[in-house]
């Protein structure tokens, strides 16, 4: 199910713990969808000196954290920004697709964080605080195709398995566009517009 | 590394003895069970040896014993098969919120062609309350499904009493008993149900291979249309190896039944005990009184049920989980839901359900290796940081 890498980084993560002074503090994710995380940065010279985290989480959340937290470490606060959720997944050699949504937010994490840091720097922000993340995690159903779970911004599609979907008028329940009836209540769909 | 299989809600072993009995019909006798001739009448008998089997189990008769190919299709043809068979007295179900998703999903697509339905909440045990469904029993209701044990967190149902409320109405009255049959005494005629299912590869039977009782003279409508096999109730070639397996494992579980709880029961009961003992908030989810002889299920506070799967794993151990990580749709186990739990501690999810066989000290071996894995995952978990730092002040 997971990569050796991912399986090496939930095993010995690198970076795990608090920065009790640090210079920015972000979190994204909630228990409702099953990760949390918070990471922890240390500014010296526009860069980040240290990089530490914490994570609530399956094992790919925890393998997220600690890759961004190494890829992180050392770059400039910019470079740091330019770390996306996509190039964390493929440094890890891949995720589970289903885990992309949920699990993949290592990168948003700690760009709340350098957040959190510019806002202190230009006094918006106190010191201990933090920025927090939004995630939402309505329930936004799952794939009736593979049983990924679907976006709350956006059911049109199925990020796991890629067909189209829409949301039957007759049911409320969400199935392929284009078909001729719902998946669930076989009631006749609309035709494409 | 010694494996321990600590699982068994998800698979058990084939026993020797079954895969035995099942061997012929895999090479020589490939008969099809309808066939007139020799070959046909050897898979015949052997199906129908197997009927007797599975009905002994459970105090049916042969008659009332139709196979399908795993639990949840049995399901399926008591929930739909009897509703449709209902529907002219009215189209009103009442099932527990706990069901497995065979149940609520079959509810669920009844509900798109016309049916109503109500799910009847549980206690903070899971435990569902006879008299909260006889309050749900209006005169439009024609099915009432309640599981004989959750699988998830171990707890006995009332289902004699709950059967007793429906009977007293003239309502039918299904039980999911996947989760409970081979490993606790049941009987349909004492228990009065009208309806039943369970599947061999929870007792030591193969995969592909389950049964629905359903009471003589209850009308049922087939899922699969098809020939005349199971009496016209489901078509298709039965499956003749997978049903002797099934029938073999049943009468080894009608004579093995009592031994194997009580060779289980205390190391279930040490798990419970003990495993809150060595590691600091966790809960000991379902019935301790009400409960599976196998089945040990907790929830570990602050940290999620997938991480737990696979340090557990590392070290040799298998067990299951229904936090939302766990399953592909990332949602958490409405079980944990229903029984009045918050998001974040369902996510704590904990499943050990033994298999016979296991030794107390394969109890105790993970006794010890568990409580450093909690430590390490609870050591990266903001939540856990949370507490403490709310503890301290």
């Amino acid at each position: 199910m997971y990569s050796d890498k991912v399986m090496d980084h939930f095993a010995n993560p690198r970076n795990v713990g608090t920065i009790p002074d640090a210079d920015g503090v972000g979190q994204v994710g909630n228990p409702v969808c099953g990760d949390m995380m918070t990471f922890y940065i240390k500014v010296k010279d526009d860069r980040l000196a240290d990089v530490k985290f914490q994570t609530f989480g399956c094992g790919a959340a925890i393998a997220v954290s600690s890759m961004v937290s190494e890829m992180a470490k050392g770059k400039t606060v910019d470079q740091a920004l330019a770390i996306t959720n996509e190039s964390v997944a493929e440094e890890l050699g891949g995720l589970p697709k289903n885990k992309m949504h949920c699990s993949n937010l290592g990168a948003d994490a700690l760009h709340e964080a350098i957040r959190n840091y510019r806002d202190r720097q230009a006094g918006r922000a106190p010191a201990g605080s933090a920025s927090a993340g939004g995630h939402d995690h309505d329930d936004a159903g799952s794939c009736p195709y593979c049983d990924s779970a679907l976006e709350t911004e956006d059911r049109s599609v199925c990020k796991a398995c890629r067909i189209e979907l829409e949301e039957c008028p007759a049911c409320g329940g969400i199935t392929k566009k284009g078909d001729a009836t719902c998946l669930h209540c076989g009631r006749p769909l609309p035709g494409k517009a | 590394m010694d494996r321990i299989y600590l699982d068994r809600i998800a698979a058990t072993p084939v026993r020797p003895e079954v895969f035995e009995a099942m061997r012929p019909f895999l090479t020589d006798a490939f008969g099809n069970p309808q066939s007139l001739h020799a070959w046909g009448r050897r898979a015949q008998e052997a199906v129908e040896g197997a009927r007797a089997e599975t009905a002994a189990l459970i105090g049916a008769e042969s008659a009332e014993i139709y196979f399908t190919a795993s639990g949840s299709e049995a399901n399926n043809l008591a929930i739909k098969g009897l509703a449709a068979g209902q529907q002219a007295r009215g189209r009103r179900l009442v099932v527990s919120a706990i069901e497995h998703t065979s149940v609520l999903n079959s509810v669920k697509a009844l509900e798109r062609s016309g049916f109503s339905a109500v799910l009847v909440p549980v206690d903070g045990q899971g435990r569902v309350d006879p008299a909260a469904v006889e309050r749900e029993l209006t005169g439009d209701t024609v099915l009432v499904s309640v599981m004989t044990a959750n699988n998830e967190i171990g707890t006995i149902e009332p289902v004699a009493e709950i059967a007793a409320v429906c009977r007293a109405r003239g309502i039918l009255f299904h039980t999911d008993a996947v989760a409970a049959a081979g490993s606790l005494p049941l009987d349909v005629r004492a228990l009065g149900v009208d309806a039943l299912s369970l599947a061999g590869d929870q007792f030591y039977g193969p995969k592909g291979a389950a049964a629905l009782y359903v009471r003589k003279g209850v009308r049922i409508l087939p899922l699969v249309d098809g020939g005349i096999q199971e009496g016209g109730r489901r078509g298709g070639t039965e499956n003749v190896a997978g049903i002797v397996g099934l029938g073999r494992a049943a009468a080894l579980a009608r004579t093995e039944m009592a031994a194997r709880a009580a060779a289980l029961v205390p190391l279930r009961d040490r798990l419970l005990d003990e495993l809150p003992r060595r590691v600091e908030h966790v809960r000991v989810t379902g019935s301790r009184t009400d409960r599976l002889p196998h089945h040990a299920s907790f929830c570990v506070e602050f940290v999620e049920g997938e991480g737990m799967l696979l340090f557990l794993d590392m070290k040799g151990f298998a067990a299951s989980s229904g936090s939302a990580c766990t399953s592909k749709s990332l949602k958490a186990s409405h079980v944990l839901l229903a029984m009045g739990l918050d998001h974040a501690t369902a996510q704590g999810s904990l499943i050990f359900s033994l298999i016979d066989g296991t030794e107390a000290a394969a109890v105790e071996a993970l006794l010890e290796a568990f409580p450093p894995i909690v430590e390490r995952l609870r050591a990266m978990s903001p939540l856990y940081t949370d507490f403490l730092m709310h503890r301290g002040s």
